[in-house]
């Protein structure tokens, strides 16, 4: 009882601040709407006993992409006025995306049949829970056999995107000065320090000698 | 406590009571401790600058904290009118609540512990990479030049060197065997020669000890990382705004977190609440006790590089956590477990 | 970069010597002075509290010449002045507003009887500004209540005027 409750109340929060992120007029806002709501889809996780993954997606899209996205989106300067100035223009287009993805959704929703395995799979929500494994080893020990291969090809993907977006963004400008650390730890008084003697009105020149 | 509680009042009402008041037996003396924490901080600070430091409230000043709390209780708490009300107020809330609420996995001693999950260690770094949001939330919330600046540097800093905090726990989670954090404080126990407890002493973990600490001081706002909240560039980063009880919220909640990552320290190097060497008489001192020495001696820590070190340069931060920080711990990561298998530390566990 | 250099910024051991030295130094006597319970000392010209003396027989000093007044640069002094029944002239009012004052000591470099001088204290924050208006009552009680540090450092600054 207290379970349904639970996951009623999760559920229900996804859902509204799910409607919150889109109907919020502050991008800011928006953007918190959307942390509640992966913070709730962690809590559903939770219900049905995934933990790890529950976990997970708080550390990933709550604590980290979600940073960059509030982060991103804070820094925007926007203009209401603008932003709304074609919404008659573009309501037409708009309505008809909208209409054709809920028809798809609800066909969908109605129509869709699960294949045996799935609802096998349903049946055992944590492969080896019956054999005492914590669902964070029961995860790994998939993970690193039977996918190793799609694993690893993923992180490849990830890896390309991450380097291809700094070599998109990385630019050297001529005449910049840089900190070298290396060259900085490396300096010891005796390449770094002159002691010289100089006579009274002859200065030193800017070599660091004696004129 | 919680049967007890459950004979006698029936099983759900049992269970909340009896929850409730363990909550309140964690939250309360963490509050006392951190306000204490503030104290010891100032003084040890002070020590070091050859000043005195607090001692006029109450015996050589330890009631300062309390005087503290109640001038900010008094005070009026203003809201700068450009503000956005409702973010400006959650803001210090969630730092306050998400420093506490991680407390529920500490173990105090061997099962002394509210919440004995087993992903305990992964929900302690999903709580504290939550952290950010109420100083990027109150950041944004203050509408005000300053606030944003410390939001916007917290918010990169944090995200930064949770990478790095996360692999250093990979590695002592890797040792362990297991997320949850008794089994981590466990682990520990007569691992070194049967002699030493605590993965500090063990060579390969020690390099990842440092890096963890160091990180955790990026991770709390504390010098030489305090960029977000730097006095002398931001005047106070994304606090400026906040006055009484908001401030008064966002100052326990940073001064728990620092107590948290000290705790953390202890219990994933140190050995938690297990005595550092592994001798029997020393098991008569209760483990809280040996807990609560560690976290104290890490709290000095901390205040030992507050008053040592200077304040870092942005860019020299960001060099630090990424260029450094990251490859270190990522290497170490493979050193760990490939040190791991070649030990045959796997074959017999549960995996 | 040599094998040493190397090594010594691998170990951090430029980081554990900063905190050895901190450490130390948090053994060290405290320099800080308790101040409520200890204070400084105070040189004799110090420049605190104004106060207007009196001569040991109890006739006030002030002669009413005004060259205080003419010499305050904040113009912080308002003297008015009558002939007492004696027929010696003496001040009715002697203002000093200490919101205005400098503590610049020219009033007490003016004086040609050291009758205005400014004393040691320097502990006369009040909860008022009008509290900080002195007036002639005022002033001589200080003068009353001061008078043995003041004329103690007189004496002590005598010689080198």
């Amino acid at each position: 009882m207290i379970q349904a409750a639970v996951f009623y109340l999760f559920a229900a929060v996804v859902v509204l601040s799910g409607l919150m992120v889109i109907l919020a007029k502050n991008p800011v806002h928006s953007v918190l709407w959307l942390i509640l709501a992966f913070f709730n889809a962690a809590g559903l996780f939770l219900v049905i006993g995934a933990e790890f993954v529950a976990m997970i997606l708080v550390i990933v899209y709550v604590g980290a992409v979600a940073v960059l996205f509030l982060f991103v989106v804070m820094m925007l300067d926007i203009d209401f006025t603008s932003l709304r100035a074609g919404f008659s223009r573009y309501l037409p287009f708009g309505a008809l995306l909208g209409l054709v993805l809920a028809v798809e959704l609800v066909t969908v929703g109605f129509f869709w049949e699960f294949g045996d395995l799935a609802l096998q799979a349903r049946a055992a929500p944590a492969p080896g829970a019956n054999a005492g494994l914590s669902n964070t080893q029961a995860i790994g020990t998939i993970l690193y056999t039977d996918y190793v291969f799609i694993f690893q090809l993923a992180g490849m993907v990830l890896l390309t995107a991450m380097i291809g977006a700094i070599v998109l963004t990385l630019r050297q400008r001529p005449g910049v000065k840089r900190q070298n650390v290396a060259a900085q730890n490396a300096r010891t008084p005796e390449t770094s320090i002159a002691v010289t003697r100089p006579k009274v009105g002859a200065g030193v020149d800017t070599d660091g000698g004696v004129k | 406590m919680v049967e007890f509680f459950q004979t006698h009042l029936g099983y759900g009402l049992g269970w909340f009571l009896a929850h409730l008041i363990l909550i309140l037996l964690i939250a309360l003396p963490v509050m006392l401790c951190m306000a204490l924490s503030t104290w010891l901080d100032r003084k040890v600070w002070a020590a070091m600058m050859l000043r005195r430091g607090p001692n006029v409230v109450g015996p050589i000043g330890v009631l300062q904290p309390f005087a503290d709390g109640l001038k900010l209780f008094l005070k009026e708490t203003i809201v700068p009118s450009g503000a956005n009300k409702g973010v400006f107020f959650i803001a210090p809330i969630i730092t306050f609540v998400l420093a506490l609420v991680a407390w529920s996995v500490i173990p105090f001693d061997a099962g002394w512990v509210l919440a004995d999950i087993n992903v305990g260690m992964l929900f302690i770094f999903a709580v504290s990479s939550m952290g950010v949001y109420g100083i990027i939330m109150s950041g944004w919330a203050s509408n005000s030049k300053y606030p944003f600046l410390g939001g916007l540097r917290s918010a990169a800093q944090m995200v930064s060197y949770e990478v790095s905090l996360g692999l250093v726990i990979v590695t002592v989670v890797l040792y362990a065997s297991s997320f949850n954090l008794t089994d981590i404080v466990e682990s520990q126990r007569g691992n070194i020669f049967g002699l030493l407890n605590g993965n500090i002493f063990n060579p390969l973990l020690f390099p990842m000890a440092v890096v963890f600490l160091i990180s955790a001081l990026a991770e709390t706002n504390r010098p030489p990382f305090d960029l977000p909240e730097a006095e002398s560039e931001l005047v106070a980063g994304y606090q400026i705004e906040y006055s009484s009880m908001t401030f008064a919220l966002f100052f326990l909640g940073e001064y728990m977190n620092i107590l948290l990552m000290c705790a953390l320290t202890s219990i994933l190097f140190l050995g938690g609440y297990l005595p550092p060497i592994d001798w029997a008489p020393l098991y008569y001192v209760p483990g809280l006790i040996w807990l609560f020495v560690k976290i104290v001696f890490m709290f000095f820590v901390f205040a030992w590089v507050k008053a040592t070190v200077p304040r870092y340069r942005y860019d020299q931060l960001m060099r630090l956590g990424w260029k450094v920080f990251l490859p270190l711990s990522l290497l170490w990561v493979v050193l760990v477990s490939g040190w791991l298998v070649f030990t045959g530390h796997f074959s017999g566990g549960a995996a | 970069m040599s094998v040493l250099a190397a090594a010594k910024s691998l170990l951090l051991l430029e980081l554990v010597r900063g905190h050895w030295l901190t450490l130390k130094y948090m053994f060290r006597p405290k320099i800080t002075v308790n101040y409520p319970y200890e204070k400084g000392p105070i040189s004799p010209r110090f420049r605190g509290e104004h106060a207007l003396r009196r001569y040991p027989n109890g006739e006030e000093r002030c002669i009413a010449c005004k060259l205080c007044e003419a010499v305050c640069p904040a113009q912080a002094i308002t003297i008015e002045a009558e002939p007492r029944a004696d027929g010696s002239r003496r001040t009715t009012r002697y203002d000093i507003d200490m919101t205005k004052c400098i503590y610049c000591g020219l009033c007490q470099e003016a004086c040609p009887v050291d009758a205005i001088v400014e004393g040691p204290n320097f502990e006369f924050a009040t909860e008022t500004r009008e509290e900080l208006f002195y007036d002639k009552e005022k002033l001589l009680a200080n003068g009353e209540r001061w008078e043995r540090a003041i004329a103690a450092n007189l004496a002590a600054d005598a010689p080198y005027r």
